[in-house]
């Protein structure tokens, strides 16, 4: 492996009520982090080749991970998404290295399909920074209950000199949707969006 | 008695290689059951409140085996444990000390009747309020190499009518555990303590 491990996180989030009203069947979201080093902090490295090969084996390896804690089929995933954070020696284009080139294929070969873009963000930060990752239906962007996020934190990670990756995935979009929009029903699945 | 609410439940399994030092050839591994119900008593000054306890019994016993499971469902393999709790602002300190019995005797007998008292730590706290859940030595409080701490928190909990309660455990030492003290191997395991 090209990805130098310290440490691997597993959330797995289960809400059963929301206001008093029954969640029913319970929506469920799992995410799954890495803490790594990172091979170029401190410098300014013109080639981030090496990072994207990390994105691309942590894609397949967190993806795995993440969908293990849901305990379903990966094609059972209804939505996804990706996060990053850098520690304070590196740069946010670290991030972007490990997070856009090469991490989606992988991903998406655990989770059947995956049309839409999966959605990303990312920071630069010290250890318990709190990572917010965006979701978004794995197969059409705009379906509208499947908008969401999560968030998690690794009390000690990011180190100044490692990059914390999370990928999450669930198997339902928010608890009680009731804002319109394209419902999961409707998508047609081949562009992505709707 | 009182219904037990549950809003959320999360588990989370951290994977520790290594912190700096040797890469471990099995990794230690820390999780944590999470559970947000609600508080009866929040709001007001309730004097009786103990047979809250009896009613967690339950979800004590359910959150034990959820982590046993996380960790591979062997209830051999844990070595040390811990507990706590966060009690939203409209409830009192003395809401989560009904946590102690339910969460601590649930791990105890799932155990085989571990003899350590369980660590435990608690505090009020709004949404998103972290708590550095202590960690001892199932058989014996004082092996050194076993004292360690894993830090919670869910970010939409607890609510003011809330209380988070956490039920922790370890497979093993810290990583790179070399502090000296009482060591594992070397527990009488006829008080608790050595």
């Amino acid at each position: 492996m090209k990805s130098k491990i310290r440490k691997i996180v597993t959330f797995v989030e289960e809400t059963r009520t929301e206001m008093g009203k029954d969640v029913s069947p319970p929506t469920r979201r799992a995410a799954a982090a890495a803490v790594i080093e990172n091979p170029f902090s401190g410098r300014y490295v013109e080639d981030l080749t090496e990072l994207m090969e990390i994105g691309e084996e942590l894609g397949s390896l967190l993806t795995e991970r993440a969908v293990a804690a849901l305990g379903i089929p990966g094609p059972s995933a209804e939505s996804y998404g990706k996060a990053a954070a850098v520690g304070e020696n590196g740069e946010l284009e670290h991030a972007a290295a490990i997070l856009h080139p090469k991490l989606g294929t992988p991903v998406r070969k655990t989770l059947g399909k995956g049309a839409a873009l999966i959605p990303s963000s990312k920071k630069r930060g010290g250890p318990g920074v709190a990572l917010d990752i965006p979701l978004g239906h794995k197969d059409a962007a705009f379906v509208r209950s499947h908008f969401d996020g999560m968030e998690i934190r690794v009390n000690d990670a990011p180190r100044a000199d490692e990059i914390l990756v999370a990928i999450a995935v669930t198997n339902s979009g928010r608890p009680l949707p009731r804002v319109g929009g394209l419902t999961k029903d409707q998508i047609k699945g081949e562009d992505g969006l709707r | 008695m009182h219904e037990v609410q549950l809003r959320k439940r999360v588990i989370v399994v951290e994977e520790i290689l290594h912190e700096g030092g040797p890469v471990a050839s099995t990794p230690l591994r820390r999780a944590a059951a999470l559970a947000v119900i609600h508080n009866p008593f929040a709001g007001r000054y309730v004097p009786e409140i103990v047979g809250f306890m009896e009613d967690l019994n339950p979800l004590g016993l359910q959150m034990a085996k959820a982590l046993v499971d996380a960790l591979g469902g062997n209830p051999k393999i844990v070595e040390g444990y811990g507990k706590g709790a966060i009690i939203g602002q409209a409830g009192e300190l003395e809401h989560g000390a009904l946590w102690h019995a339910p969460g601590g005797y649930a791990m105890r007998e799932l155990l085989g009747n571990a003899k350590a008292i369980v660590p435990s730590t608690k505090k009020v706290g709004g949404p998103g309020t972290r708590l550095d859940v202590p960690i001892t030595h199932i058989n014996a409080s004082y092996v050194r190499s076993h004292f360690d701490a894993m830090e919670i928190g869910i970010a939409d909990a607890p609510r003011a009518d809330e209380m988070l309660l956490a039920l922790v455990m370890t497979t093993g030492p810290r990583v790179h555990a070399r502090a000296g003290g009482l060591k594992a191997s070397e527990i009488k395991g006829a008080d608790g303590l050595r």
